[in-house]
């Protein structure tokens, strides 16, 4: 018995003895800021930053590969936090990106071609027939976007339309690479007037594919600041570098354009610090 | 008894009765034909010929966009009256040249006449058949000349004519070979010469007797011609499967059926490369299926290339009332229209119309790994996994489960207890990994 217990209790302490050697020679030299940097990062792992992940992310800024405002996830409150950790000042980045849908053909106003019954995803249904609307650019509405967002800003409309929550979004730019239709862009978040159409068909092909098509008649252009709405092939196209009044949405006759606000009050921070804070 | 067949397949109802008895009969001039650029497999044509112009039957309207492309002549004397793209019966509108006969039928000069073809070298029936314009009639229109233009030390030694004809409802090649079975022993011997191969398969499914006695009528007193009768298996007329079932060869995974020494050619291709050849008439029309319970009258249409659909059912007396699903080729391997603007092409067998309460809408569920499909592969791959791979969007592991041998058959799909769409995820994953850059090694 007694044998039994010095005998562990020497192997123990022998162990013990080794491992804290072993710690001490082949310590790893790490940066402790890497690990808080990771930590303030979001930690959904997007890789819109162009890292594999928030680590690989968070070891570039503290090597300082890359600068403290480099999560477009995370926005203004992360890089905050990082500037803390890292000791410098953030003097603020590029303004606030989120994505939006431009489309408004909904099963109510977009007419189908044929009934489609093969994948429930969107790049293998544009493979027939270019998708089941008449629509060539239309939101094929099988939400391949709203299953990639690492945030769950993107939730499928019942008329079978996607539409991004720009509170939510983040503006890691996930969706736009998803849409077979490239229809999802990155604009200001703070812009409120939005175009809901990517049709380049004539006016006439576009109305009789869907009653929210926009039919290039120009209305919105002249109701606009010069410059802030164009005709491009077909399609009045929004400059987000420019402020639009809200009543322009009004002169629409097909009600293509709409005016998409952020919540606020409280509701906003509350969002924002889902959206963007450290969780 | 030899046991012509392969591992796998599926034995859906053939449904071939409704037009097999059918005789052949030419339809009359449409009143536009809608000519695609993109007739054959590999690059598209390119048109010679612009608005206003007037053509003659036979003359040539788009030259070969390239080595893997054939040339697309006018179908009959007209005006050119746009090129333009217009609904395509594979996809997106394609471009097409669209021509308004002008009634008269009018061939080019030289054209219709007969040549001897005694004499002819290899070389020489290759380059007529490439100027006929003349593709793989069984529905993959991969131009002719490049299959007789095998690499150098690829030796060739059997040439299998696949009259299978393993497609639910088609009978196009069925009444081309009861028709004109001498065009397609004279068509195989040209395509025989061209590569220096003096063994014949005419491979037919059993359940064409009557093609099967016809066949062995024309061959008879000729040497080097074997007419097999295969056993009836769905898919008996895909390359890899009848070259295994004739011959027991395997074509290796992403290889060629060069690469084991055989070619594979479809009736129709061989019965119009002797057109092409002795009478120097291109390839501008063909026999069509018109079929199924949603068409008034099934039967087997002559009708040019650049036929409308809506023309052809039309001939045959229209829609029978309740048609729900209207596809270009047969039920396994066909596209379902959505537009029946879209023309027939040099590879457009059948239309194979349904009614409504045939053509199931159901949507697929998950795999429940039964293993049916695998049972049923003929390529003896594993569709179950490949399928939940590419659901997951995870295409690289489909690739290395070789989701690039799938010949899209659908005999997975067929016997899927769950419904899935696999054919639909297989196109996907494959379309992906094409896209994807190669990688080393």
């Amino acid at each position: 018995m007694l044998t039994a217990v010095v005998t562990l209790a020497a192997l123990g302490l022998v162990a013990a003895f080794g491992l804290a050697m072993a710690a001490r020679i082949f310590a790893v030299e790490t940066d402790p800021r890497i690990q808080l940097v990771e930590e303030a990062l979001p930690g959904a792992n997007c890789g819109a930053c162009g890292y594999p992940g928030c680590s690989g992310l968070a070891k570039a800024i503290v090597e300082g590969a890359v600068g403290i405002g480099n999560c477009p996830a995370g926005g203004e409150n992360v890089a905050h936090t990082i500037a803390k950790i890292m000791g410098v000042t953030y003097s603020g980045g590029s303004e606030r990106m989120a994505a939006i849908v431009l489309c408004g053909g909904s099963d109510q106003v977009a007419r189908k071609k044929f009934m489609y019954n093969g994948v429930r995803d969107c790049a293998s249904a544009a493979m027939i027939f270019g998708g089941d609307k008449y629509c060539r650019y239309g939101c094929l509405g099988l939400g391949t976007c709203a299953g990639i967002c690492p945030f769950g800003a993107i939730r499928m409309l019942p008329g079978g339309l996607a539409e991004v929550d720009p509170a939510k979004c983040t503006g890691c730019g996930k969706c736009v690479d998803s849409c077979p239709k490239k229809i999802i862009k990155m604009v200001p978040a703070k812009r409120t007037v939005h175009i809901l159409c990517s049709s380049h068909d004539k006016g006439a092909a576009a109305r009789k594919a869907c009653d929210n098509a926009c039919i290039a008649c120009g209305k919105c252009v002249k109701a606009a600041p010069p410059g802030a709405i164009t005709i491009d092939n077909f399609l009045a196209v929004v400059d987000y570098g420019a402020e639009i009044p809200e009543d322009v949405a009004g002169e629409c006759p097909m009600n293509t354009i709409v005016v998409r606000k952020e919540p606020s009050g409280c509701e906003s921070c509350a969002a924002a610090a889902a959206g963007g804070g450290a969780v | 008894m030899k046991k012509w067949r392969f591992f796998g397949g599926i034995h859906p109802a053939y449904s071939k009765e409704m037009s097999s008895g059918e005789a052949t009969v030419e339809m009359p001039m449409p009143g536009e034909l809608t000519v695609y650029l993109s007739q054959n497999l590999g690059a598209p044509s390119k048109p010679i010929v612009k608005k206003g112009d007037t053509v003659k039957k036979g003359q040539m309207i788009a030259e070969a966009g390239g080595f893997v492309s054939a040339p697309v002549h006018a179908p009959t004397s007209g005006t050119i009256k746009a090129v333009e793209k217009r609904p395509f019966p594979l996809g997106d509108d394609m471009d097409a040249v669209v021509i308004e006969p002008d009634g008269l039928d009018e061939w080019e000069e030289g054209r219709n006449v007969e040549r001897p073809i005694e004499g002819l070298d290899a070389a020489a029936i290759k380059k007529l058949i490439h100027e006929g314009g003349i593709v793989g009639l069984g529905g993959a229109t991969f131009p002719t000349h490049v299959k007789l233009s095998p690499p150098e030390g690829k030796k060739i030694d059997l040439l299998i004519i696949n009259g299978a004809e393993c497609e639910p409802y088609l009978t196009a090649d069925h009444r081309l070979m009861l028709e004109r079975p001498r065009d397609i022993v004279e068509g195989a011997w040209l395509l025989a010469a061209a590569i220096g191969v003096e063994r014949i398969v005419v491979a037919v499914e059993k359940n064409k007797p009557d093609a099967i006695a016809a066949m062995r009528e024309a061959v008879k007193g000729r040497d080097g011609y074997v007419v097999a009768d295969m056993d009836v298996i769905y898919p008996q007329g895909a390359e890899k499967q009848l070259i295994y079932a004739v011959s027991g060869r395997k074509v290796p995974a992403g290889g060629l059926p060069m690469d084991v020494g055989v070619l594979v050619q479809n009736v129709g291709t061989a019965a119009a490369a002797f057109e092409a050849v002795r009478f120097n008439r291109p390839l501008i029309g063909r026999i069509v299926t018109v079929t199924g319970s949603g068409v008034a009258r099934p039967g087997n249409v002559l009708a040019r290339v650049g036929t409308k659909f809506a023309d052809l059912i039309e001939f045959r007396g229209g829609c029978s009332g309740d048609t729900g699903k209207v596809i270009n080729g047969g039920p396994m391997m066909g596209v379902a229209q959505p537009s029946l603007e879209a023309a027939m092409m040099k590879g457009t067998s059948g239309l194979v119309l349904l009614r409504r309460d045939e053509a199931g809408q159901y949507s697929g569920g998950p795999c429940i790994r039964c293993g049916r499909c695998v049972e049923a592969c003929p390529m003896r791959l594993n569709p179950s996994a490949i399928s939940i791979f590419a659901e997951r969007l995870r295409f690289e592991d489909a690739s290395e489960f070789n989701v690039m041998d799938c010949i899209e058959c659908g005999c997975c799909a067929y016997v899927c207890p769950s419904r899935r769409p696999m054919v639909h995820h297989f196109r996907r994953a494959k379309a992906e990994m094409r896209k994807a850059p190669k990688k080393a090694g």
